[in-house]
């Protein structure tokens, strides 16, 4: 939803540049909120076997999928239209952090300790910077997309296309969790299998 | 069942929602005071092509009686689609309607056949007070991640601070009492706010033993009812401001903010000045970073014979005009003044709202005229409350205001009748002659519009 608000922004104060510079905090905040899961499972993967913290990933990711499946309506409470830098980053953190995006990728980050450490399971210092790197990459091909999709609409679509085009992301987004977590359980039950 | 898309009736800014095709029926508040029967929500048949044309479809009676059901409104708006908390994809679909006697909400749902709405909920007065605090309901507004819901009573008596509570969008629990820090502010009865700069404004009318069984005319001479206006942080919950308008202005009601968000000024309702019993419409804008008001409107009161006049007016030997209900249309240009006393609605051009002109006037009611209706005899009561289809071009009103005050200004026991108007293109009203309904002995209250009216709706997008 970072697009939107920035867009919102960007309308109110009737400049484009407002968009981008409101997209920057909401960036930093998404991307602090998925640091922090990245710690996490480096920090777990630390102390238990990689099949262990694959099956963990994957039963988190399904049950928060279920959550939200339920309660797909339900988003962080916020509290108003005039924001600062540092609200929107923290309204960008509340909401990636209720949304599960950080364990939406928690897969990837387990696939990255997986093929970085040879061996043993400790995490290297290698894997720490690729975990890093990755976020990086995420944050940044989604500043490029909230930007873009906020500038369209802001220049080209006009405002109807929130009425005619909003579809229901939370509800996609509890279905994208459940599949993504039943993937990484396969992966876990197969992988496992293998080794 | 869960939508995919945003709600149709969800519009981003007002000059959109006027694009809103019209609304083919009305919702409105009826109640039956005093003669044993439960109040109702009528539905009408607003579809100028329908065989129905302006008559009542169905009758929804409520289980309790003695409600004295008053204003209401819907569980979600265009307000769904603010950015913040955006709920794009909850349904305009549940009519959130209190009882000011009872304190008793009932939540009734318009799914799946609009034109018979059946109870889905009903929020007890027990559960408000534990949760809440408050008592007597009164005004509803869709914000963004609640319902809210002003109260003009709490505590024990009822007779400590009115305020705001607010309802949860999905299930309809009562959440708490909404204000934090509430300042100066004891009286309330409308709030509406400016949502993009977290700004709310209330008004006042009285505490509750102050109306519960008419206007006190003391009360009223002594300067002791509501005179200011509250101005509030929205989002920490906090009284910025309060503005005196003077003492001797009694009865500050209707709240009618600019619908486009990006303007920062708004008209409030007067019923009384003290002084010469005119109404008032005031403006509040703001000035050097602070909330300043200015008196645009005065609507004089009319010389009459004191035998013409109810008990409480015949010392005054003139008719006040009794201001208690206006309407901003969605463009903010027109707003629609109703005068409860004389009997007449008015229509002034607000595109410059320190310079109102007046550019309409319909006559039907009053206390002395009695003005009749092309489809109706001489009528009592006259137009109290209003609401303006989306697009602007209909004006609907009814005529009771509450039923004991109802019979404090029309002792002959009004009967309820509905009305509209429609605005001509470049300015004006002229009523529908086609278009009466008369409710008989059930009075006729407030009135909202099949997916969305002009104060029912917030927009967080400039157009």
């Amino acid at each position: 939803m970072g697009w939107l608000f920035a867009l919102s922004l960007g309308l109110q104060q009737k400049s484009g540049r407002a968009i981008w510079v409101s997209l920057v905090p909401i960036s930093a905040g998404h991307a602090t909120s998925i640091a922090l899961v990245a710690v996490l499972v480096a920090g777990i993967g630390s102390m238990i076997s990689l099949q262990s913290l694959r099956l963990l990933t994957a039963v988190t990711l399904l049950g928060f999928g279920v959550y939200k499946l339920i309660t797909y309506y339900r988003h962080p409470k916020w509290v108003g239209m005039r924001v600062k830098l540092h609200d929107l980053f923290l309204w960008s953190f509340l909401m990636a952090f209720a949304h599960g995006a950080g364990l939406m990728i928690a897969p990837i980050l387990v696939g990255l300790l997986d093929g970085s450490h040879s061996g043993t399971h400790h995490v290297s210092a290698s894997s720490g910077m690729l975990l890093m790197l990755a976020i990086v990459v995420h944050t940044l091909a989604m500043l490029v997309v909230m930007g873009f999709i906020a500038w369209i609409v802001y220049t080209r679509l006009g405002l109807m296309f929130l009425r005619r085009s909003w579809v229901n992301f939370d509800l996609i987004w509890a279905g994208a969790l459940l599949v993504v977590g039943a993937l990484a359980l396969w992966g876990a039950v197969a992988g496992g299998g293998m080794h | 069942m869960p939508l995919l898309r945003p709600d149709p009736t969800f519009y981003p800014s007002p000059r959109k929602a006027m694009e809103a095709p019209p609304e083919k029926l009305a919702y409105v508040a009826t109640l039956n005071y005093g003669n044993g029967r439960p109040d109702a929500l009528a539905v009408v048949d607003v579809g100028p092509d329908s065989a129905k044309y302006s008559q009542i479809i169905s009758t929804l009676e409520m289980p309790h009686v003695g409600d004295e059901l008053h204003h209401y409104g819907w569980n979600s708006c265009s307000s769904a689609l603010c950015p913040y908390a955006p709920h794009p994809h909850l349904e305009r679909r549940y009519l959130i309607v209190p009882g000011l006697r009872s304190s008793r909400i009932y939540v009734i749902d318009t799914k799946p056949d609009p034109a018979h709405p059946h109870i889905t909920k009903v929020i007890e007065p027990e559960e408000i007070k534990r949760h809440s605090g408050y008592s007597r309901p009164h005004t509803i507004h869709c914000g963004p991640e609640a319902i809210y819901v002003s109260a003009l009573g709490s505590g024990e008596t009822g007779e400590g601070p009115g305020g705001i509570f607010t309802l949860d969008h999905f299930n309809f629990n009562v959440q708490g009492a909404w204000e934090k820090d509430r300042g100066a502010q004891k009286l309330a009865y409308d709030f509406w706010w400016h949502i993009a700069y977290d700004v709310m404004i209330t008004s006042e009318w009285g505490r509750p033993s102050q109306f519960e069984n008419g206007l006190i005319l003391e009360d009223l001479l002594g300067s002791r009812y509501g005179h200011n206006l509250h101005f509030w942080d929205l989002r920490r919950r906090k009284n910025i401001q309060t503005v005196d308008l003077g003492k001797e202005y009694q009865l500050v009601f209707e709240l009618r903010p600019a619908h486009e968000p990006d303007k920062q000024y708004g008209f409030a309702g007067v019923v009384l000045c003290l002084k010469d019993l005119s109404s008032s419409i005031w403006v509040w804008h703001q000035e050097n970073d602070r909330w300043a008001v200015k008196r645009v409107i005065d609507i004089p009161a009319e010389p009459a014979d004191p035998k013409d006049l109810p008990p409480p007016l015949k010392d005054f030997k003139a008719v006040p005009p009794l201001v208690t209900d206006i309407d901003l249309s969605l463009d903010d240009r027109y707003l629609y003044v109703l005068c409860w006393g004389t009997g007449e609605l008015r229509q002034y051009d607000v595109s410059d709202p320190f310079h109102p002109k007046l550019t309409g006037s319909v006559q039907l009611g009053g206390i002395v005229r009695r003005q009749s209706h092309p489809k109706s005899g001489p009528l009592l009561g006259a137009p109290q409350m209003v609401e303006i289809s989306r697009d602007g071009k209909r004006v609907y009103f009814t005529n009771s205001l509450y039923g004991v005050v109802d019979d404090q200004f029309y002792p002959d026991k009004l009967s309820g009748w509905m009305v509209k108007v429609d605005v001509k293109p470049e300015g004006g009203i002229e009523l529908d002659r086609d278009f009466f309904i008369d409710f008989g002995e059930t009075r006729a209250h407030q009135v909202r519009l099949q997916g969305g009216d002009a104060s029912t709706d917030t927009f967080c997008f400039p157009s």
